[in-house]
């Protein structure tokens, strides 16, 4: 008798929207409960940002400090680690703790999962430059971006952490678990800020170097932001002479592209060990 | 013998009634072939308890039930549907308990419970649920401060909240201890009563003798024997062990007429039979002997 009327009673699946809102509401919580994941991510550049703007307070030229170009590198740092770090790690972590694979098993529609994902990517994204703003502004005297350099900050910013919330996503396929995805992650992204113009001027760095990290999406969202933050006189300094946002949004789609393909290709919901 | 005709044959239909219905399946993992041939049908209604040892292919069998593993020859039918066509609508009418649960969520209890609800049409009161599996004291707890025997509640309670037609239950009671496994067979005793049909895999024999309404013995990727549990592998008829002490050495004996065998000792020792048992074959005796003799 119950088994029929348990059979009766349904009803339509549950609006995709509805799902959408409950998955994005389970990532931040995944993420701001998480002490390790707000300390690394959002913590990192602050304090990176507090000790670089105390020591490294000199002048750059036409009356721009240190302080003022870090600000553009540490912000794309920020969002590399909102996205490509955050998503390798984490999603590796849930692809070998088997959440992924409970969630394959749900009728949760597939997309809810990668929703939730960019959600979260977004808030911590918006958050990191909301906070490093504010101490740039309060105690290092940074000017802020003026009138259509906003709107180039939003593009740099939003294409940056598409591609690289793709290409995490990617990533996290090839690692085993979380602990493997953060030990070849982490210093990558390390070495990738070296010489990406982030800790160091970009046109310091050896030309090798540069031909390299221009292979990768952190040089150009570095230097789509100098744009941002720096005087247009400066941009003589660049290796192109000019800030090359033409160039910037055509790297940083391309990357959107290739991320995009490698995760259809390469996305599981189940580790590849089990069976 | 109705646990033999319960039994389909290798080129019957699939059953249109049956809750799980499956024909010829067969599944290789390069050379290896976990799953050979099987054939069964699970009842509405029923537990179904799949036995066999490490490698036999209990669990890739009930993961192609599951949809996540495609299958290399065969027919399957899940609640009606292949699984490896996998709808939402489809998944939506079952429960999934993985032989591992979850890692270390951020959530709380009720949370968990809660966003799990979120995907099902017609989910159970989360609050309800955790009241069924006894979890309601721990509800604004993070699981990784639960104990084991808890963690796997609420493992259950996320099988269960989308109200399942079919819950798939994978080595529920691993790791145990015995009372905590006695309060988790009666949870599941009230989900049969609820009409939950269940596909329960274990290494518990007992588990599967508490439980099952038949059982289902996997060698070697094919289906060894299915029957309730009293009568696997003959063991209703089987001959009984009667063993007893005279003139200071244990004695046994074996014989399909324990009662008459007991009356004449009982003649003979003009009182009190010394030690005196008398044993059935045990399921833990049947099964061992059946994946004894697959695996010569």
């Amino acid at each position: 008798m119950t088994a029929v009327r348990q059979e009766s009673g349904r009803t339509a699946l549950p609006s995709v929207a509805s799902v959408y809102r409950s998955r994005a509401s389970v990532e931040l919580k995944e993420f701001f409960r998480q002490r390790e994941s707000v300390v690394f991510t959002l913590m990192l550049p602050v304090l990176l940002l507090v000790v670089f703007g105390a020591v490294l307070d000199f002048d750059l030229g036409s009356g721009v400090s240190f302080t003022q170009y870090f600000m553009a590198g540490i912000i794309a740092a920020g969002i590399l680690g909102a996205s490509l770090q955050n998503m390798a790690i984490s999603i590796a972590t849930e692809r070998s703790d088997g959440t992924l694979k409970h969630l394959a098993g749900t009728p949760m529609p597939k997309s809810a999962f990668f929703v939730g994902k960019v959600v979260q990517v977004l808030a911590v994204t918006v958050a990191i430059i909301a906070v490093l703003l504010l101490i740039g502004v309060v105690f290092y005297g940074i000017d802020l971006p003026s009138g259509g350099d906003w709107l180039t900050f939003a593009w740099v910013a939003g294409l940056g952490a598409a591609a690289c919330t793709l290409l995490g996503i990617a990533i996290s396929s090839l690692a085993k678990n979380g602990r493997s995805a953060s030990a070849t992650v982490t210093p990558f992204a390390l070495l990738l800020q070296f010489i990406s113009g982030v800790f160091f001027q970009f046109s310091e760095i050896p030309t090798w170097m540069q031909t390299f990290a221009s292979f990768f999406p952190l040089k150009w969202m570095a230097q789509g932001l100098r744009s941002v933050f720096l005087p247009d006189a400066l941009a003589a300094s660049e290796p192109a002479g000019t800030w090359e946002l033409g160039r910037v949004a055509l790297v940083l789609a391309l990357w959107c592209v290739a991320g995009l393909v490698l995760c259809v290709l390469t996305f599981r919901w189940q580790d590849r060990g089990s069976r | 013998m109705a646990a033999v005709a319960d039994r389909p044959r290798p080129g019957d239909p699939l059953d249109p009634d049956a809750a799980i219905s499956i024909r010829g399946l067969a599944k290789r993992y390069g050379a290896f072939t976990a799953v050979d041939g099987l054939d069964l049908d699970i009842h509405r209604g029923e537990i179904f308890a799949l036995l066999g040892p490490n490698g036999a292919g209990k669990t890739t069998t009930v993961e192609i039930c599951e949809g996540y593993r495609g299958r290399d020859a065969g027919e399957v039918r899940v609640l009606g549907e292949d699984p490896a066509d996998g709808a939402r609508a489809w998944k939506a009418r079952l429960g999934i308990v993985l032989q591992s649960g979850g890692g270390d969520s951020q959530l709380s209890v009720r949370e968990l419970v809660r966003a799990q609800a979120s995907y099902y049409p017609d989910s159970r009161n989360p609050d309800e649920v955790l009241e069924l599996v006894g979890l309601t004291e721990k509800a604004g707890v993070r699981s990784r401060a639960l104990s084991g025997g808890q963690r796997r509640r609420l493992d259950v309670a996320l099988g269960i909240v989308g109200r399942p037609t079919l819950l798939f239950l994978d080595e529920p009671t691993t790791g145990f201890d015995p009372e905590a496994r006695r309060q988790f067979w009666s949870l599941i005793r009230s989900l049969r009563d609820l009409g939950t049909t269940m596909l329960l895999t274990t290494h518990y024999l007992d588990e599967a003798e508490a439980l099952a309404d038949r059982v289902g013995v996997i060698t070697r990727g094919r289906l060894a024997a299915v029957s309730v549990p009293s009568a696997l592998g003959g063991r209703e008829t089987a001959p009984a062990v009667v063993s007893w002490t005279e003139g200071g050495a244990r004695r046994t004996e074996a014989t399909a007429t324990p009662t008459a065998f007991v009356r004449d000792l009982a003649a003979r020792f003009d009182g009190e039979v010394p030690d005196l048992a008398v044993a059935r074959p045990t399921l833990e005796d049947v099964y061992l002997q059946m994946i004894g003799e697959a695996g010569r």
